[in-house]
C-alpha cells in the first residue's frame, strides 16, 4: 500500500467543536426538551445506614402540578438490580442494588422516593411532602473495622464485609520469581492511603426518557452510550432494538459517567409508570453525594532490594473500598492497577494481593486513570524511599532499574508487553526543561541555612496501560464485554465524508483528531469530514470512551475502515484511468497513474461515480462505505517522566509549587494541542489528590464534603503553569503508533507532587504526609516528626 | 404558591416581559422561561461560576454576576448579556471567544460560557493583566478539563483587544 501524504495528521489543528461550545449552542441534556416533558426530583437518604419502616407519598401527590409519586416499595418487583459488569472473582460477594432503596438504606444520598411535576421547582417543593419513617443503624466505615471480627455489616444477609480478594503472584504465573525467594539486602515496609475522590466533572448528570409506542429515546450525559442500551435492554426488558440512546454534548466525565446509573433506571421507571417522557437532572450536591467516587484504599507494600540499588521484588496489599455496592465496574478498577505496580522497572518478583470491602458509603467506581494513579504513586514513593535507603539521588535508582531502549519488546513481572519506550530520553529532557541540578545546589543551600521555606524535588518515572482492551485478556479477568472498537466510514455522493464512531466523546476533541486522521487517510479536506457519535442510531455499535483507548483502539478501527473505502476508490479509480488498480499510487489526496501524475481521480470522484454507478467495473458493490471493528492484540504503553520542585514554608505547612515539568512520550501524536490540553488537565487532577481533594465522612456516615464549599477542586489560582514537552516512540502493536494520553498526566503527577513535598521536609525526618497535603497536614507531619525525636514519644 | 412579579428585561439585544415567581433565579428564568440555554448550572452553592453573565442597570455599568446569586426580579430593567449574545449579527466571534477557541481554553466546554463571561468582565477592569492577575481574576470560575493555562492563554491572547461586550 502506498504510504498517505501526512498534511493533517499531527497539525496542531483548531477544535471543530468548539464553535457550539463558545457560543452558548450546545446540547448538553439539561437543555434538551420534548413536547409534554416532565421533571422528576428524587428524595434521598439523611442516613448512611437505616432501616426504612414507611415512606408515604400521598401527600407529595397532591402538592399543586404534581402527577405521580413513588417510592422504592412502589416499584420493587420491577425495579431489579443495577450492574456489576466486573466480578473480578468466581467467589465474589455481588449484593442486589435497587435503585431505589426498598427496605435499608446503606449509604448517604441513596435515592428513597420521587415526585414527578411538570416543572422541576414543583418536583423538589413536593419532596418535603413525602414522609419517611427511618430507624437509623450503626454505619460501618472504617476498612479494616469492616473486616474485623464481629463488625457490623453493610450487607448481613451476606455474612461478610468482604466483597473478594484477588491475587496475583508472579510465581504462580510463571512471570517472575517467587517474593520471598528473592534477595533482600534491604526492604522497605510502607503504607500508603489513597483518599477517596469525586471525579467533579463540570456538568451535573442528566438524563430524559421519552416513551414512544413501545419503543424509548433517551438522553443521558454519560461515557457509555452503548454499553448503557445493553444494560437498559437487560434490566428493563425492553427489546435492546427498541432502546435509542443518546450522548448529546456532555461535559465531561473522567470515569464519573461510566456508569449505569440508579437515576437512569429511576428516571426510566417514571417514564413507563407515567407513559409520558420524563426529565432529571441532578444538583451539584446530588453529584457529589450520590454521583460515584473513587480511589480509597490503604496500600501496603513491601520492597526488597539490593544494597546496589537493584530492586528484587515487591509485594503489594491492598484493602479497597467498594462503598455500600458494586458498581459497574468497581471491583475491577483496582485490579486495572494490579499490572502496573512494576512501573517500567526490572523487578524479579512480584506479588499482588486486592481486597474489596463493603462499607456505609457511596460506592467506589473509575476515576481518571482508575487502579493505575494508585499503583504509580506507591511503586514511584518507594522508588525515592529507598533512594533515601540507599543514599543514592531519586533519579539513579530509577536508572539503576527501569527496561533500558534496547530491551524493548519487554516482558514484566506482571505478565505485560511493553511494545517501545525510552525512559532514557524522557527523564533526560525533563531533568533538563527543570534546571535538576541547579535546584539540587539551591536545596543544599536552604537546608544548610536552615532556611524556613525548604525546596524539595519530587520525581515520577511512570507508565500506564492505555487502549482498553484486548478482548481476551478482559475475559480473562472476567469483565464482561470485550474491548474492541468500531468506525464505519461513509463518503457521500459530492465528496464529502461521514464518520460513525463507537466511541463517545466528552471533551477530548475526538472530531477533530478523527477529522485529521480521514483527511489524509482519504485525501479529503478537514473541513469535509464529519463526525457522528454518541447516537445508537447511526452508531449501533461501539465500546464507547474510558480508559485512554478512543484513539488507541477507536482510531485504529478508523484507519482500517479509511483504508477499506480507499481500496475500494482505487478500484474505481482504476477504472474511470483505464489502467490496472496496481498502476494507480496514492499520492497528494488522490489516486495517480505512475508516470502519470496529471492523469488523477479522487475519493471524491470515484465516489460520484458510484453514486451515479452507470460505468463501475464488472461485480463491484455501488459504495465506497466501509466499517471495521478493531481489536487489540496487548494494550499500549505511554510513559513519561515528571518534575515537581516544590517550596514548602515549615512555619505553616504551606506547599507552592514553584516549577512543574511533564515529558511524556504518548507515541504518534495526532494533534499536539489537543495532547498538551489533555496533559495539562490531568497534571491538573492529579496535583488537586496531592494537594486539594478529599471526601470525608464523618462518624455518623455523612458526607461532609457535599458540595464545592467544602469538596474543593482547584481554582485557576490554585495551579502552577506545567512545562509541557515530549518524546515520540510510537506504539509498534497497530498502524497508527498512538498510545493514549486521556490519563497519563493524572497518574504521573500525584507522586512528583507528594514526593518532592516529601524531599524538601527529609532533613526534619518526616518520609509521609497524608494526601491531601494541606497546611495543616504538612505542618503537623513535621511536628510528628519533632515530638517523637525530642521527647522520645511516638 | 408564590409570589409573583413582572419583571421586564433586555437579554442579548431583546427585551422580554415575564410574570416571575419571586424566588426564580436569574439563572432558572434564562434558562427555563425565555430558552438561553447557552447559560449553564453547574452547582448550588455559587461556586462554580459556570452561570455567568454580564448584567447593567440604570445605576450601574455591566457587570459579571453569577446570575444563580440574582433573582429574576433583581434583573428588572436590567440588560443581561449572555454567552449567546456575544457574537456580533453576521456571526463573527466576540475576540475572547476566538482566543478561547485559538489557544484551546476549552474542553468539555461546560465551564465556557461562564469563564468567557467572567474574562469579559476582568478585561475591562484590568485590560492588560499579568497571567497571575487572571488566575486570580477567575479565581470565582472552575474548569476540570484544562488545568486553566490554555484559559489564561486565551484570556493574555485578548488582552488588549477591543473586548467590550
Amino acid at each position: 500500500m502506498t504510504a498517505t501524504d501526512e498534511r493533517e495528521v499531527g497539525a496542531a489543528r483548531r477544535r471543530k467543536e468548539d464553535a457550539r461550545l463558545i457560543t452558548g449552542r450546545t446540547r448538553w441534556t439539561d437543555n434538551l426538551t420534548v413536547p409534554g416533558l416532565l421533571h422528576m426530583a428524587i428524595l434521598r437518604s439523611p442516613f448512611a445506614s437505616a432501616r426504612i419502616v414507611s415512606v408515604d407519598t400521598s401527600a407529595a401527590l397532591s402538592r399543586p402540578n404534581v402527577v405521580a409519586a413513588f417510592s422504592g416499595a412502589d416499584v420493587a418487583d420491577v425495579q431489579g438490580s443495577l450492574p456489576c459488569a466486573w466480578p473480578v472473582t468466581e467467589d465474589i460477594v455481588h449484593p442486589d442494588r435497587p435503585p431505589l432503596a426498598v427496605d435499608v438504606i446503606r449509604h448517604h444520598g441513596e435515592a428513597v422516593a420521587v415526585v414527578v411535576a411538570r416543572d422541576r421547582a414543583s418536583a423538589m417543593d413536593a419532596l418535603e411532602a413525602i414522609e419517611v419513617d427511618y430507624e437509623p443503624l450503626t454505619p460501618v466505615l472504617d476498612l479494616e473495622e469492616a473486616l474485623a471480627e464481629g463488625s457490623t455489616l453493610v450487607h448481613p444477609d451476606k455474612g461478610t464485609n468482604l466483597s473478594y480478594t484477588w491475587v496475583f503472584d508472579s510465581a504462580a504465573a510463571g512471570t517472575g520469581a517467587d517474593v520471598g525467594a528473592v534477595d533482600a539486602e534491604v526492604v522497605l515496609e510502607r503504607r500508603y492511603v489513597q483518599q477517596r475522590l469525586i471525579p467533579a466533572f463540570m456538568e451535573p448528570r442528566s438524563v430524559i426518557v421519552d416513551p414512544g409506542a413501545g419503543d424509548y429515546t433517551i438522553w443521558s450525559s454519560t461515557q457509555i452510550p452503548h454499553i448503557l442500551r445493553v444494560f437498559y435492554a437487560l434490566l428493563t426488558g425492553t427489546p435492546e432494538h427498541k432502546i435509542r440512546v443518546i450522548a448529546p454534548d456532555v461535559g465531561g466525565g473522567f470515569g464519573g459517567k461510566l456508569h449505569v446509573t440508579p437515576e437512569e433506571l429511576i428516571t426510566f421507571m417514571a417514564a413507563r409508570r407515567i407513559g409520558r417522557p420524563v426529565k432529571y437532572t441532578e444538583t451539584r450536591s446530588e453529584t457529589m453525594l450520590a454521583g460515584h467516587h473513587g480511589r480509597d484504599m490503604i496500600q501496603d507494600v513491601r520492597l526488597t532490594a539490593r544494597r546496589d540499588g537493584t530492586v528484587t521484588g515487591i509485594s503489594v496489599k491492598l484493602i479497597a473500598n467498594m462503598g455500600a455496592y458494586l458498581g459497574l465496574v468497581g471491583p475491577g478498577t483496582p485490579i486495572l492497577g494490579a499490572f502496573m505496580y512494576n512501573g517500567i522497572y526490572k523487578f524479579a518478583a512480584y506479588r499482588f494481593e486486592c481486597t474489596g470491602v463493603f462499607t456505609n458509603t457511596t460506592l467506589t467506581d473509575p476515576y481518571r486513570g482508575a487502579g493505575r494513579p494508585e499503583a504509580t504513586y506507591l511503586i514511584e514513593r518507594v522508588m525515592d524511599e529507598l533512594a533515601v535507603e540507599l543514599g543514592l539521588d531519586p533519579i539513579e535508582v530509577r536508572r539503576r532499574n527501569w527496561i533500558k531502549k534496547e530491551e524493548f519488546p519487554f516482558t514484566t513481572v506482571a505478565g505485560l508487553v511493553y511494545d517501545s519506550g525510552d525512559y532514557d530520553a524522557a527523564t533526560d529532557k525533563a531533568l533538563a526543561l527543570l534546571g535538576y541540578d541547579e535546584l539540587r545546589k539551591e536545596q543544599e543551600l536552604r537546608r544548610a541555612s536552615g532556611d524556613p521555606v525548604q525546596l524539595g524535588i519530587g520525581t515520577s518515572t511512570y507508565t500506564e496501560m492505555c487502549g482498553l482492551a484486548p478482548s481476551r485478556i478482559l475475559g480473562a479477568l472476567r469483565y464482561a464485554a470485550g474491548g474492541w472498537e468500531t468506525a464505519s466510514v461513509r463518503v457521500l455522493p459530492t465528496g464529502k465524508v461521514e464518520v460513525v464512531t463507537g466511541v463517545s466523546p466528552h471533551g477530548q476533541g475526538h472530531e477533530t483528531a478523527w477529522s485529521q486522521i480521514v483527511a489524509d487517510e482519504l485525501g479529503v479536506a478537514f473541513d469535509d469530514v464529519e463526525v457522528l457519535h454518541g447516537d445508537t442510531r447511526t452508531s449501533h455499535k461501539g465500546l464507547d470512551t474510558y480508559g485512554s483507548r478512543s484513539l488507541a483502539v477507536g482510531g485504529i478501527a478508523l484507519v482500517e475502515a479509511c483504508r477499506k473505502v480507499r481500496d475500494k476508490a482505487r478500484t474505481v479509480a482504476a477504472h474511470m484511468l483505464e489502467c490496472s488498480p496496481d498502476d494507480l499510487e496514492f499520492t497528494g489526496g488522490a489516486f495517480r497513474v505512475r508516470g502519470t501524475p496529471d492523469a488523477a481521480k479522487t475519493v471524491a470522484d470515484a465516489a460520484f461515480a458510484v453514486f451515479a454507478a452507470h460505468d463501475l467495473p464488472d461485480g463491484i458493490e455501488p459504495t465506497l462505505d466501509a466499517d471495521a471493528t478493531f481489536d487489540p492484540e496487548t494494550f499500549s504503553f505511554p510513559h513519561g517522566t515528571h518534575l515537581c520542585a516544590v517550596e514548602v514554608d515549615t512555619q505553616t505547612g504551606h506547599v507552592a509549587i514553584r516549577k512543574y515539568v511533564a515529558v511524556d512520550d504518548v507515541g504518534k501524536v495526532i494533534n499536539p494541542t489537543i495532547v498538551e490540553g489533555q496533559v495539562h488537565g490531568g497534571v491538573a487532577q492529579g496535583i488537586a489528590q496531592a494537594l486539594h481533594e478529599e471526601a470525608v465522612y464523618d462518624e455518623s456516615g455523612t458526607l461532609v464534603t457535599g458540595s464545592f464549599v467544602e469538596y474543593t477542586p482547584p481554582a485557576a489560582a490554585d495551579l502552577p503553569d506545567i512545562v509541557t514537552d515530549r518524546t515520540e516512540t510510537p506504539a509498534t502493536t497497530h498502524p497508527l503508533g498512538v498510545k493514549g494520553v486521556g490519563e497519563a498526566g493524572t497518574i504521573a503527577s500525584t507522586p512528583a507532587v507528594v514526593n518532592a513535598i516529601v524531599d524538601a521536609l527529609r532533613p526534619y525526618g518526616v518520609r509521609d504526609v497524608p494526601m491531601p497535603c494541606t497546611p495543616e497536614r504538612v505542618w503537623r507531619a513535621i511536628r510528628a516528626v519533632g515530638t517523637e525525636t525530642e521527647g522520645g514519644r511516638s | 404558591m408564590s409570589s409573583t412579579a413582572k419583571i421586564t428585561v433586555t437579554v442579548d439585544g431583546d427585551q422580554y416581559i415575564d410574570t416571575v415567581e419571586a424566588r426564580t433565579l436569574l439563572v432558572h428564568y434564562l434558562r427555563e422561561t425565555i430558552g438561553k440555554v447557552g447559560t449553564v448550572i453547574g452547582c448550588d452553592t455559587s461556586n462554580c461560576g459556570s452561570c455567568t453573565v454580564l448584567m447593567s442597570t440604570a445605576d450601574e455599568p455591566a457587570r459579571s454576576v453569577k446570575s444563580c446569586s440574582v433573582l429574576a426580579v433583581q434583573a428588572d430593567g436590567a440588560t443581561v448579556t449572555t454567552v449567546e449574545g456575544l457574537a456580533a449579527p453576521d456571526g463573527s466571534l466576540h475576540p475572547v471567544q476566538r482566543a478561547f477557541h485559538e489557544m484551546h481554553g476549552l474542553q468539555c466546554g461546560y465551564c465556557t460560557p461562564g469563564m468567557i463571561m467572567s474574562a469579559i468582565d476582568l478585561l475591562r477592569e484590568n485590560p492588560d493583566p499579568t497571567d497571575e492577575e487572571i488566575r486570580d481574576g477567575l479565581s470565582g470560575n472552575l474548569c476540570r478539563c484544562t488545568g486553566y493555562q490554555n484559559i489564561v492563554r486565551a484570556v493574555r491572547a485578548a488582552a488588549g483587544e477591543e473586548v467590550a461586550p
